[in-house]
């Protein structure tokens, strides 16, 4: 099945008319991709790396600053100035703590942590005592007036809420890009509406060839020319979804906004195609699980439990290979910024920064080629359900 | 030695096991692109696929001595 990817049609949405315009555009899509990718990479260098320094006589601990920008977190801190100093600032933007227990709902600003997470600051709201430690709100037992650890640095005297619904910053950071995703694609539909005769202008110019990649490098050869058209609003959405994800996860001001390296934001994607590649699986596809056709007896009732445990890998290698590729990408960066706090010498700075900076051009591609490769591979799997038999 | 050292060796040996792999998946489709230049569009993205099919394998790794680090 070759593609002829040099005479394409517009993937304009047929509004008025019935008929498809085809538009005679030389595009290479690849290359298309790869100046978009330098154009923001060079957008995202215009912002420093925000890095976290220890003071003078506390020694920097590079994991725990690498950790706590990974991780999920209660507030979207921008930047901190005058650290350490009585005129010590937070430039933060404080969203809400929304926890349910036994005594009902509590919702509090994460500001009245006081950036603090080590469990000094005590919230007492609705009748229950917050601590927040490492970014996790606990609740003090009833007569402690103070978090004690054990020695492998969980809180003794304090549980967890029973729900934990906060608007934590990959939260907030999804809706983010839900919204610029929206503001995108709403404004390029209307462009298509106004045309005379669907030809793309504007953002529209800009999206379509996104769109027709997807379609032609990715829908067409993986599930086939007659069926492909049923999942291509979900190739689509991922696509998307997770390749601004991962760009908003090298935008430094946005202090990690780590969304498409959080396990559970990859397993909820993962789940998706998991189901509906079972609910899309048909008789072939079952039948090559359950009783491989063209093997011996003894090799299909073999072949069954191997087949089965691979239903399942499938997407769980998804997974974990977009969280652990994003995920490594920001602890390198941070990593390798973090060597001129640990010197704590000048010498050291442009070697750590040209090196960040490689790193960070390098994860830049990196971020379309992930959202291509789950894309690519939630195809294939989909394509694999359906496949005919032969 | 401590479970934290022998997980770090662990990674290392997952990472020189996908470093064989995509070296090998990369001087192939070299070689099919230099031999096919019309082919490259193709070669480039099934490579681009099977990379991450060995590299998947490498983060098994990496995730397991996370876990145990």
């Amino acid at each position: 099945m070759f593609v002829n990817s040099y005479n394409v049609r517009t993937f304009a949405p047929n509004l008025k008319q019935g008929i498809f315009n085809p538009v005679r555009m030389r595009i290479n899509t690849f290359k298309r991709v790869a100046f978009t990718i330098l154009f923001l990479s060079v957008f995202s260098f215009g912002f420093a790396n925000e890095t976290k320094d220890g003071g003078d006589d506390e020694k920097f601990d590079p994991k725990e600053m690498i950790l706590h920008h990974v991780k999920d977190a209660y507030g979207m801190q921008i930047a901190t100035f005058n650290e350490g100093k009585d005129s010590e600032f937070h430039l933060t933007i404080p969203l809400p703590v929304i926890t349910y227990t036994d005594k009902g709902l509590t919702v509090f600003s994460s500001s009245a942590f006081h950036h603090d997470y080590h469990g000094h600051e005590i919230v007492e709201r609705n009748g229950q005592r917050f601590v927040n430690v490492h970014e996790k709100v606990y609740i003090l037992d009833s007569g402690a007036n103070q978090v004690t650890f054990d020695a492998e640095d969980h809180p003794t005297n304090a549980h967890r809420p029973k729900f934990d619904f906060s608007i934590t910053r990959n939260v907030f950071m999804m809706w983010v890009s839900i919204a610029v995703l929206l503001l995108i694609f709403l404004s390029a539909a209307r462009r298509y509406k106004k045309s005379e005769n669907y030809v793309p202008s504007g953002i529209a110019s800009f999206v379509e060839p996104l769109i027709v990649f997807v379609r032609d490098e990715i829908g067409k050869p993986m599930i086939g020319e007659h069926k492909y058209k049923r999942y291509m609003p979900y190739l689509l959405t991922i696509f998307f979804f997770i390749w601004i994800n991962n760009i908003f996860g090298l935008i430094p001001i946005l202090n990690g906004a780590n969304l498409s390296g959080n396990i559970a934001f990859t397993f909820t994607l993962a789940a998706i195609t998991f189901i509906i590649t079972t609910l899309s699986g048909n008789k072939n596809y079952w039948k090559h699980i359950f009783w491989m056709p063209g093997v011996p007896v003894p090799m299909k009732i073999f072949l069954m439990p191997i087949e089965i445990i691979g239903m399942f890998v499938k997407p769980i290698s998804l997974m974990i290979r977009l969280f652990a590729n994003i995920t490594a990408g920001h602890v390198i960066i941070l990593a390798l910024m973090s060597l001129i706090f640990v010197f704590k010498s000048y010498a050291i700075a442009p070697v750590s920064v040209a090196f960040s900076l490689f790193i960070t051009v390098i994860e830049v591609i990196v971020t379309a080629i992930q959202a291509y490769i789950f894309t690519i591979l939630s195809a294939l799997y989909f394509g694999m359900a359906t496949e005919e038999e032969h | 030695m401590t479970i934290t050292g022998i997980a770090a060796i662990g990674a290392g040996l997952a990472a020189i096991g996908a470093g064989v792999g995509i070296g090998k998946i990369g001087g192939s489709a070299m070689e099919a692109m230099a031999r096919q230049p019309e082919m490259h569009g193709k070669i480039q993205s099934s490579a681009l696929i099977l990379a991450a099919f060995v590299e998947a394998v490498a983060l098994f790794g990496v995730v397991v001595a996370f876990l145990q680090g």
